[in-house]
């Protein structure tokens, strides 16, 4: 039945729009970190994105049903080593969110959370076989996403843990939620944030949440970051001023320029028109994703494309947000830009269930 | 194995859609926001971005030097070398340690503990290991570049005083400009941190003295780091200036003046420039270059005897007998004096009180006296008789009219007024009636006359001129740059320039009676001065009531102030001394430290006359010829014999030719100049001596220094 697999069916085009993107934060995190002791981290990424292209090549061989059908064991290996780091994890930077392993590998469970919260709510919600959602779905959903959520938060890892909040909503309003449920959702939801406001949020995440709006209250503090990074993309220009030439990120001023902050060195170095871009690079690579979902053979597929797309735009957002004062510092990456081998890993893979999902739409 | 799902079961496709939908919006709001950054805001950022890595680095303008009025130096710049280290740059610094201990000749644990102090600040940072470090250890430094890259050395200009605090007042010193002095709309262009003259002649020609800082544009990373430089904006050095005063004088009214307390001051009265000014006991600037130690300034500002003040301009003192030379003019001028003869017995009782002449202590009295004769033996009764006759209104008028009670306008700060009593001053200021037994105090220049020593002997050498007041000056009105002229008319605010008619036959009885008070008829016999017209008057002006000092046993601080006004020749004098020494008891001991500072002028004079007749005399295919350079010559072949002249003369005088080439001459205040108040006068180190640009192929000799020709303009000084 599936075993007529061709790599004729491979999205080529999407491809083509990873790898464009892949190239630019290459020769980025090569300019942002010519003159600092990462100086070889370009190297590195582009030995984490081979592996993220294997992986994407061996994941899109793999039926998705196959992991639609273990995600429920998948989701208690997800919450076990979500435990572990509470436990043994590696205190960095006062957040235990690393596991080392013998032989010095060590990882961060919360990325793969993200991708087997997709297959498991995909899952969910094909199973409600069409019917609109009950209260009782509602809250199943939002219990298996809660559980994970309040573990990444624990530790304390506030950007992770809102990247799984998406997934939740997309699910939601393609599961078929009742617009009337949805209402009652927003009004609960914006009442609930008040009290976490106070009882839940830690100080330095409050002030972080805040010192967007107004950074130039205190320069040298909390708003530094924020400020450092609108002088950068600000100074870009239109044109921007050169690869390796931008002086917030040569100059060190620019906060970690080739993770969180990539953006920032690129639109200084490449201006208005470098960013539309990438922007445009984005807009066709998460079109082609919906035009999958679209085309996915049955109602499983759609929703797991779809929960990969919410994952992406959602981290877009919020992450030229954040380089560009319109959101907090969250510490999220963009994806297939910023340095870092669990968020490169984390996108192959998830492009590698799209693959499947593709090439698997003729199959019967 | 994988589950089965019905291929019907579909999502509707408008909910796809309206993702696609939610996509596109997010994505064009980003957009608008990267618009509003780099297309209407990019100027303002691109700004933010230059200033956040662009550093100015001022590049210091060095100070203006000082000259005497022969062109001899007097304040100098050194260049000082500080050795710093940046731990960032050390290979491994605690295996260095030995090694730089060795080269900068410090201690393991001295370096280590410099190390340990600094230990909380960023590696990169330098630290200041030692500064002025001398030629060996430079060389050490660069030497080792390639295995000490921590070491770094940083170059500046420093002020050179004089040693052993002479001049120090006149010339004041420099220091960071305070807090107070920013609010203040002359130092409107300073910036903290700025080097400013804070005293003396560096204060006042500030404006003069001080340069244009420049500044070097260098590319800074967020921690500082250097990275690279722009562009230069060089510094404009300070522009050089020539005092008024006479080194040789000045040194002759230094050793005068000795350890005693008080000042002397000697002026040209034709001109009113200043030839020395001396303020004892002194201080030593060259602590204030290197900025001064906690304990040194505290103890400079608790001194009960005021180093840091300038006595010659800033104590206002009662003048005693020294003022009866201006109510002599005034009454010979009002015509109440020419035939005033007074009966002395010792004392007599003005409005019911007995006033005493200073004759009773030796136990004789004056007899009969008249206006000479009042002078030269000092009479007190005469001018108690003579001020009850004036009334103190015209004793008051002739004293403003002489600037007694007001500034003179010298170039210098803070000079001081000084009071004449009067009817309307007691009034307003005491709102109490005058007393007539007060005129009479007044007319021996007691009472609360007080005045400050550049300001009688102006008042004296004019009537010395015949009734014509200069304003004293230190720094010759040419040496004034045209802009700043009318800057230094309204910041020395003073009596300036006076005319007051006198009579020459008034004139003539009053210089004689100066001259004979130098002779042994007169109050200062022993002052008289072989083959010098040599004219003055003696003051001993009480502090305290004889009562008082009575009553708490006497004591060396409450003797009289010794004051004498000298000049020479009597009439149209060419140079006036005032000596003022504290608690100096007698005015004729102060006389004779007057008639030395004369000696040494008119010695000089004589000198430079000689010295011009031999320069005209050798005629001029030779006088062209550069003068070669000559050995200093010890200070001391000045008061030589006469036999001896002929051979001091060309080392110790500029020949006045014009465009000669530099040439050596003794910079004597190198000298070690003795100095008794000072017990333990130090010595600079001599490395910074050794830093003086010499002439190359030449060897050095202690207390050289290169003097630039003279300016072609001031040949003709010599009258």
């Amino acid at each position: 039945m599936r075993r007529f697999l061709s790599y004729r069916d491979f999205d080529w085009t999407l491809m083509a729009f990873v790898v464009a993107l892949s190239v630019i934060s290459v020769l980025e995190i090569y300019s942002a970190t010519l003159h600092t002791k990462f100086v070889h981290f370009d190297e590195k990424q582009m030995l984490w994105l081979a592996g993220g292209f294997v992986s994407m090549f061996i994941l899109s061989l793999i039926d998705y049903h196959i992991l639609l059908d273990i995600a429920v064991w998948a989701y208690g290996f997800c919450l076990v080593s979500l435990v572990a780091v509470l436990a043994v994890g590696t205190k960095v930077l006062g957040a235990r969110r690393w596991i080392h392993l013998p032989g010095g590998i060590h990882f961060q469970p919360s990325e793969w959370v993200k991708l087997i919260l997709i297959v498991v709510l995909a899952r969910f919600f094909s199973n409600l076989s069409g019917r609109d959602l009950t209260w009782k779905d509602i809250f199943k959903a939002m219990a298996l996403v809660g559980l994970p959520m309040l573990l990444v938060l624990k530790q304390p890892d506030l950007g992770t843990a809102l990247t799984y909040a998406p997934v939740l909503l997309v699910g939601l309003f393609l599961g078929g939620i009742r617009f009337k449920h949805a209402a009652i959702l927003c009004i609960a939801a914006s009442l609930a944030l008040v009290p976490a406001w106070y009882k839940v949020l830690k100080p330095y995440q409050k002030q972080r949440l805040t010192s967007f709006m107004s950074p130039d209250n205190d320069p040298r503090g909390s708003g530094y970051q924020i400020r450092q990074s609108l002088i950068a993309v600000g100074s870009g220009g239109i044109w921007g001023q050169g690869a390796e030439k931008g002086t917030q990120t040569q100059g060190d001023f620019l906060p970690i320029p080739y993770t969180d902050f990539i953006f920032a060195a690129f639109c200084e170095e490449h201006g208005l028109a470098g960013a539309i871009f990438v922007l445009l690079l984005y807009f066709l690579l998460l079109m082609r994703l919906v035009q999958n979902a679209q085309t996915a053979a049955d109602l499983p597929g759609t929703l797991i494309i779809m929960g990969v797309v919410a994952v992406l735009i959602f981290q877009i957002a919020v992450n030229v947000g954040m380089v560009i004062g319109f959101m907090p510092v969250t510490g999220i990456p963009l994806p297939l830009m910023s340095y870092g081998g669990s968020s490169v890993l984390f996108t192959f893979l998830a492009l590698g269930i799209v693959m499947n999902i593709r090439m698997s739409r003729f199959v019967n | 194995m994988a589950g089965t799902y019905n291929k019907d079961d579909r999502i509707p496709t408008i909910k796809l859609t309206v993702m696609q939908y939610i996509i596109a919006a997010i994505l064009v709001i980003l957009v608008s926001g990267l618009w509003r950054l780099q297309v209407l805001g990019a100027q303002n950022y691109r700004a933010l971005a230059e200033a956040n890595r662009i550093r100015k680095v001022p590049i210091l303008a060095p100070r203006g030097k000082i000259y005497d009025r022969d062109g001899r130096l007097l304040v100098d710049n050194y260049p000082s070398v500080t050795c710093f280290l940046v731990p960032e740059q050390a290979r491994n610094l605690d295996a260095d340690l030995p090694l730089i201990a060795d080269g900068l000749h410090m201690q393991i644990d001295q370096l280590q503990a410099i190390l340990l102090r600094y230990r909380h600040q960023p590696k990169y940072q330098p630290i200041p290991l030692r500064q002025d470090i001398a030629p060996d250890e430079q060389a050490f430094i660069a030497a080792h570049a390639n295995e000490l890259p921590e070491l770094e050395t940083i170059e500046e200009q420093r002020r050179l005083y004089p040693s052993n605090g002479f001049a120090a007042h006149l010339i004041g010193y420099v220091g960071e400009v305070s807090e107070d002095m920013l609010d203040d709309p002359r130092y409107a262009f300073y910036q903290p941190g700025d080097v400013v003259g804070r005293s003396g002649v560096e204060e006042s020609y500030d404006p003069v003295l001080r340069g244009q800082d420049g500044s070097r544009d260098v590319i800074v990373d967020s921690h500082g780091r250097e990275l690279g430089a722009l562009g230069i904006e060089p510094a404009t050095p300070g522009k050089s200036i020539k005092l008024t005063i006479d080194l040789d004088v000045q040194k002759a009214a230094e050793e005068a003046l000795g350890p005693r307390q008080g000042a002397i001051i000697a002026i040209d009265p034709r001109s009113g420039e200043v030839l020395a000014m001396v303020s004892h006991p002194t201080f030593d600037p060259n602590q204030f270059a290197i900025r001064i130690h906690r304990n040194e300034w505290n103890k400079l500002i608790t001194d009960p005897d005021h180093p840091l003040m300038n006595k010659a301009i800033q104590a206002q003192l009662a003048p005693g007998s020294t003022f009866k030379i201006i109510e002599a003019i005034a009454g010979l001028q009002e015509g109440i004096a020419e035939d005033l003869k007074v009966d002395c017995h010792g004392g007599a009782v003005f409005y019911g009180r007995y006033f005493k002449c200073w004759i009773t202590a030796r136990h004789t009295s004056h007899g009969i006296t008249d206006i000479t004769k009042g002078i030269y033996q000092s009479c007190d009764v005469f001018f108690y008789t003579l001020a009850e006759k004036m009334g103190i209104d015209m004793i008051a008028k002739w004293a403003h009219m002489f600037g007694l009670g007001q500034k003179t306008g010298i170039d210098l700060p803070n000079e001081a007024a000084g009071i004449v009593p009067s009817p309307e001053w007691k009034m307003r200021n005491y709102h109490q009636k005058w007393f007539a037994g007060e005129t009479i105090s007044v007319g021996i220049g007691q009472g609360a006359l007080a005045v400050t020593p550049i300001q009688l002997v102006r008042a004296l050498a004019g009537i010395g001129s015949g009734g014509v007041l200069k304003r004293p000056h230190v720094v010759f009105p040419d040496e004034v740059p045209a802009d700043l002229k009318e800057y230094y008319r309204d910041q020395f605010p003073g009596s300036g320039d006076q005319n007051i008619h006198i009579d020459p036959a008034n004139w003539q009885t009053v210089t004689d009676a100066m001259a004979q008070v130098v002779t042994f008829a007169g109050t200062a016999g022993f002052a008289q001065l072989q083959g010098i017209d040599f004219a003055g008057k003696t003051g001993s002006a009480q502090i305290v009531s004889n009562a008082y000092k009575a009553s708490v046993g006497g004591g060396a601080k409450l003797n009289d102030t010794a004051w004498f006004v000298g000049m020479s020749p009597r009439r149209n004098p060419e140079i006036a001394v005032v000596v003022m020494w504290q608690n100096g008891s007698e005015g004729y001991f102060s006389a004779r430290l007057a008639a030395r500072v004369i000696e040494a002028y008119v010695d000089k004079e004589r000198l430079r006359d000689h010295n011009l007749m031999q320069v005209a005399a050798k005629a001029n295919p030779e006088a062209v010829k550069p003068a070669s350079p000559v050995p200093a010559a010890p200070a001391k072949d000045k008061s030589a014999p006469e036999t001896a002249k002929p051979k001091s003369v060309g080392k110790l005088h500029h020949p006045r030719v014009a465009g000669a080439p530099p040439t050596e001459m003794a910079a004597l205040w190198t000298s070690n100049l003795a100095h008794p108040a000072d017990p333990q006068a130090k010595q600079l180190p001599p490395r910074i001596s050794a830093a003086f640009s010499m002439p190359k192929g030449k060897t050095l000799q202690a207390g050289t220094f290169l003097l630039p020709p003279p300016p072609q303009g001031k040949a003709s000084r010599v009258p």
